[in-house]
């Protein structure tokens, strides 16, 4: 039997019609939904449970897993959220579903460890995960250098930090900063150096962009900090020289104590304040500028 | 094989051709898509992890599937429509008929594998722009699969042989759910002693060990095969899927057709 057009015809604009309609009140429906009373929820905290229930397909229930604690710690640290409750269970389960996947123990600990709002302030927990992490997979190095990390950056437990480093360092394979992060972590921990070598060897040893890109926004702050304390000890200098405060850079370049304008790693020149204080032009690049004590120390390693 | 075999498993090929399964791929293809494109975007650093544990799981899923819901029909809708009896009128046996459902419906299901397999490496290719040596294991895995599918078929076709289709596949998912859970049901029975040791012992070496069918998660992280382990699984599931073959021959043998 032919259609008939009429009833097609009809039947097509009704279906759009409906369809327009029922997206229109799911939204409405989604935004009267409390937001947190669902995404705050761990459906299943067994992951017992989760492995009988995926018959046996756990490596992709611990990636959906591991998807969903990446979307609860985006969504919340989007929203500047203080509390991130179900981030730790979440990697737990995770791991138990897939104990070999190490993502969730390194991403995992870095969303866990920092304080707020870079992450969850959980550093004991961070550490209790990486070291889950390097029970299961204790040939791989990576963990190590993270769980050091933990240790310096947030825990500031410089002799945990060197433990982690010098455990690292012995496996086969090892990249070779774990070795002289060891010796750092043992004689001068706090310093700007030690700073620069953690960044350096994250930077050359993590196939991750992200991370990479993180890095190397620490390694240009970390420029700009020695660059600032070397050009405010020079202004120091022109100052016990001369009896005043330099005006610009080109008053200390005419009394040759400069070979001309600074300029920062993004190569724009330094500004030089009133007070005789040094400061990069756009201070927004540098998301992990600190000032750096006399003794090269920095007042608390940064750790976002 | 011989002629008469082969005749019926061309056969089951083709209406199971016609009867649109291999529409699935279509459904396949847009998961693995999706999955290489958005995964990305919505997770950190497990692309690759992903699309293989979403690609094999799929595979393996989708053919089971297609084994249960198409194998519960082999028998029972030949009888519906009346035309195992006009085969069975034919110089054919019915343990050929079996035989020839088994091979026909296994053959669609290696055919829909192959395609399957060939949009995983595409994605594969797609998330890492090149394939490492170490993917290789994905093909050992997409091998127990189809390992998983024989074993699969053959029991579909041995409830088929005997009941309806609505309780064939009821049994059939049932035994594929236990047998997914037998590695559990091992270890549970030597944690055990006494007659409960034996009793477990015995249910786990009768339901099919599919859990030691299932590599996905190890190959997902690059780790290899062992031969020893490729030889074993195929050497099990030869012997389980003639096993569960000759019972459905068995039964099929006896079963009053009038």
């Amino acid at each position: 039997m032919k259609p008939s057009r009429s009833v097609t015809l009809i039947a097509s604009c009704l279906l759009v019609a409906c369809f327009a309609v029922s997206a229109m009140l799911s939204r409405a429906v989604n935004g009267l939904r409390p937001r947190a009373a669902i995404e705050d929820v761990l459906y299943l905290k067994s992951a017992k449970t989760l492995r009988w229930l995926s018959l046996g397909y756990t490596g992709l229930m611990a990636d959906i897993y591991w998807t969903r604690a990446v979307q609860y710690f985006g969504a919340n640290h989007f929203v500047g959220a203080a509390h991130f409750d179900q981030l730790a269970p979440l990697l737990d389960i995770t791991t138990d579903l897939d104990p070999k996947l190490t993502v969730a123990y390194q991403y995992g600990a870095s969303f866990l460890s920092p304080p707020p709002p870079s992450g969850a302030g959980l550093p004991d927990q961070a550490v209790a995960i990486v070291e889950k992490g390097i029970r299961a997979n204790p040939d791989d190095w990576h963990l190590y250098q993270c769980l050091g990390f933990i240790h310096y950056l947030d825990r500031k437990d410089y002799a945990a930090a060197h433990q982690a480093f010098l455990r690292g360092s012995a496996i086969p394979h090892a990249h070779d900063s774990l070795k002289l992060l060891a010796g750092r972590m043992a004689e001068k921990s706090g310093d700007i150096e030690t700073a620069r070598i953690i960044w350096m060897s994250t930077y050359d040893t993590t196939n991750s962009s992200a991370i990479k890109e993180n890095a190397a926004t620490h390694l240009v702050s970390i420029q700009a900090m020695e660059d600032i304390a070397g050009l405010e000890k020079i202004v120091d200098l022109y100052r016990t020289q001369t009896g005043h405060l330099p005006a610009s850079f080109r008053d200390m370049a005419l009394a040759n104590l400069l070979p001309g304008i600074p300029l920062d790693p993004y190569q724009e020149p330094y500004v030089l304040n009133s007070d005789g204080h040094v400061q990069v032009r756009h201070p927004e690049k540098y998301k992990f500028l600190e000032r750096v004590n006399p003794d090269g120390s920095t007042p608390a390693p940064s750790a976002k | 094989m011989n002629s008469r075999v082969s005749a019926i498993a061309s056969n089951t090929f083709r209406e199971a051709v016609r009867d649109r399964v291999l529409y699935n791929l279509i459904g396949f293809a847009v998961l693995m898509a999706g999955a290489a494109i958005l995964v990305g975007q919505i997770s950190v650093d497990i692309e690759k992890l992903v699309v293989i544990n979403l690609g094999l799981t799929a595979v393996s899923l989708f053919g089971v599937i297609i084994a249960i819901f198409i194998g519960i029909g082999l028998v029972s809708k030949e009888i519906d429509k009346r035309t195992l009896y006009t085969v069975l009128s034919r110089p054919v046996q019915r343990w050929e008929f079996i035989l020839g459902k088994f091979f026909g419906l296994a053959g669609t299901l290696v055919v829909n594998t192959i395609c399957m397999a060939a949009g995983v490496f595409l994605a594969m290719l797609y998330v890492t722009h090149k394939l490492q040596p170490s993917d290789a294991s994905v093909l050992a895995a997409l091998y127990f699969i189809v390992l998983q599918f024989l074993i699969v078929t053959s029991l579909a076709l041995l409830f088929s042989s005997f009941s309806s289709p609505l309780l064939s596949a009821v049994f059939a998912f049932a035994v594929f759910v236990i047998g997914s859970f037998s590695g559990d049901l091992r270890e549970f029975a030597g944690a055990q002693s006494g007659a409960s040791h034996w009793v477990a012992m015995a249910a786990a070496r009768i339901i099919p060990n599919f859990s030691g069918l299932n590599v996905i998660s190890m190959v997902a992280h690059g780790e290899p095969v062992a031969a020893n382990l490729i030889f074993a699984n195929t050497a099990y599931t030869f012997f389980y899927a003639a096993m569960v073959l000759c019972a459905a021959v068995l039964i099929f043998e006896r079963r009053n057709l009038k």
